[in-house]
């Protein structure tokens, strides 16, 4: 299979902590590759470097490549904005805009220029859909987005992000916020998108990375222990650390 | 537990006891200009003080119309909050996205300390650069001093910079940071970001920062005399001198007495209602946008 992404000795220095430490690791197209380990490794870190978030923190310095279809977009060369148009991102909190539902779905193709009105609402019908959300709102596309349930505006950011026709989302713990029954929906639906989209995401819920992934990377003070198909990772991991932290026996 | 009790109940009053007192200020306030305003009004009417162009207060027959001054307000006023509203934002948007921390730190540090610069030395700067600049270019053509209304809206949009911009800055830095990584994550740029994200998100800020401006320059009395040649006067040619609401009453109340007096604090009732009508429509403006907030 190809791979989307493929990282190579990737390191990344918040000032003088070292927080990511030479991590190799390589991303199949249509995918669920979920990222565990406990808190402050390191996780969150590593998604945001997958679509340059980390551009935002001063003093944040990267080394290393993270080749995207074969292209290195680690480098000053490469056009942020250009990655992130491929590379989406669902946030821990659902974090809709302000704005109308509507609005909130046109976002990023509205910043692309597209104007057409005919292809902006395809574009919001047809991402609601993939989203799971049209039934629920398509009476109300111009009221509020902060008037849907939490679970309801994760789907939102997940419709805004797929509006851009992505090839990767990536997600920071999308379901942490978000009831038992909400989150089974967000899973149900990321099982979906699986077959458009590689779909990167950052878990504390073994259970929910057992589920829904199809890999699993488990990250510990900043180095990369493991990475392995998702079974073998639960049923039978090479590594201790990996298995003293999936049966619990970790921090 | 009881003890606590007590001690909630004490700062529960206090509390309450200093918001009364406050409104009961601002009561008494309003209370008494009118009080002492109302005489004119009713003796001259209060359509002809509003609208008549005349005002010789110590005439044989006095006449009390303020348009002339209303008109000054108003038209000082607007003018200068059309230079500095969008100078404001626009530096605003500047220290609080575009330019580094440090840099931001000093000009706001620099910015601070202007806002609190008494208006008079304001008025001494403008007076030396901008009416002296006036004087000498047409002074030779049309005989203009300087002192003019031009050179109160340069004064007023100075006064009114800094506090549009300390305000609006904070206003932009409290916007919840996860609506910019939100907007930049879909592939939006920077500016894009700022206007369409984050400047939404400021707005009940920014539109604090605007009334609090307005306020200020609506007020404003030294400095505009001190630049505005103070001769009652309102003509579309800018160079020209004229005297606002307030420094008519600053110039005058030393010497008023009777209807005339009475008839300055009327101009404090109309100030005050000015002021009032500018704080409605700015929370109509805001509150039909879409009541929305970070
Ligand atoms: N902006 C930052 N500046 C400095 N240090 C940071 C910053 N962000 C994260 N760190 C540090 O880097 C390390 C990794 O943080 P990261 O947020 O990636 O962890 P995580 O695995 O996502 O944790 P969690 O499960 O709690 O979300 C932590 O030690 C954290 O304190
Ligand atoms: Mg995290």
């Amino acid at each position: 299979m190809d791979n989307i992404f493929d990282i190579k000795n990737l390191n990344l220095w918040y000032g003088s902590k070292h927080a990511l430490q030479g991590i190799n690791l390589r991303i199949n197209k249509q995918s669920v590759v979920a990222l565990i380990g406990p808190s402050g490794c390191g996780k969150s870190t590593f998604l945001r470097c997958l679509n340059r978030m980390n551009d935002l923190i001063v003093n944040c310095h990267i080394e290393g490549s993270i080749l995207f279809n074969k292209v290195n977009v680690n480098s000053e060369r490469y056009d942020e904005i250009n990655l992130r148009k491929k590379v989406g991102m669902v946030f821990q909190r659902p974090n809709p805009f302000p704005m109308s539902i509507y609005e909130n779905v046109i976002y990023g193709p509205k910043c692309q220029g597209i104007t057409n009105k005919k292809r902006l609402d395809e574009l919001v019908e047809s991402s609601l859909k993939k989203a799971a959300l049209w039934e629920d709102v398509k009476d109300r596309l111009n009221s509020s987005a902060l008037g849907l349930s939490g679970g309801q505006q994760q789907r939102l950011c997940i419709a805004r992000a797929i509006a851009m026709e992505p090839d990767v989302i990536l997600m920071d713990e999308p379901t942490s916020a978000l009831d038992p029954i909400a989150t089974a929906k967000i899973e149900k639906l990321i099982i979906e998108l699986k077959a458009n989209y590689t779909i990167i995401i950052v878990t504390h819920s073994m259970q929910q990375a057992a589920r829904i992934s199809d890999y699993t990377a488990f990250f510990l003070m900043g180095e990369l222990i493991e990475y392995d198909k998702t079974d073998i990772i639960f049923a039978n991991p090479k590594n201790k650390k990996t298995e003293d932290y999936i049966t619990g026996r970790f921090g | 537990m009881k003890k606590y009790l007590n001690k909630q109940l004490f700062f529960e009053t206090l509390y309450k006891l200093s918001i009364i007192f406050a409104s009961l200020l601002l009561l008494l306030i309003i209370i008494f200009i009118f009080f002492e305003g109302v005489p004119a009004l009713k003796e001259y009417g209060v359509f002809k003080m509003l609208f008549n162009m005349s005002w010789q207060p110590t005439a044989h027959e006095p006449s009390f119309g303020l348009s002339k001054m209303i008109l000054a307000t108003i038209i000082s006023t607007l003018l200068s909050l059309l230079i500095a509203i969008p100078i404001g934002l626009l530096s605003s948007v500047c220290l609080v996205r575009l330019v580094s921390r440090k840099i931001k730190n000093i000009i706001m540090f620099i910015v601070e300390i202007l806002a609190g610069i008494p208006s008079v030395i304001v008025g001494f700067f403008v007076l030396k650069t901008i009416v002296a600049f006036l004087y000498q270019h047409f002074y030779m053509n049309i005989g203009v001093s300087g002192n003019s209304m031009l050179a109160a809206v340069f004064v007023l949009a100075l006064m009114a910079l800094p506090t549009i911009i300390t305000i609006t800055v904070k206003a932009l830095e409290a916007v919840n940071p996860m609506y910019t990584e939100a907007s930049l994550g879909l592939g939006a740029n920077k500016i894009q970001t700022i206007y369409k994200v984050e400047l939404k998100a400021a707005k009940s800020g920014i539109m604090a920062a605007i009334v609090l401006g307005a306020g200020r320059v609506i007020g404003e009395t030294m400095a505009v005399m001190l630049v505005s040649g103070n001769a009652i006067n309102i003509s579309s040619n800018l160079l020209l001198p004229t005297r606002t609401l307030t420094a008519n009453i600053a110039t005058e109340m030393s010497y008023a007495s009777g209807l005339h007096q009475s008839a300055l604090y009327a101009s404090g009732i109309v100030l005050f209602i000015m002021i009032m009508l500018i704080n409605i429509t700015l929370l109509i403006i805001l509150n039909k946008g879409g009541g929305d907030n970070a």
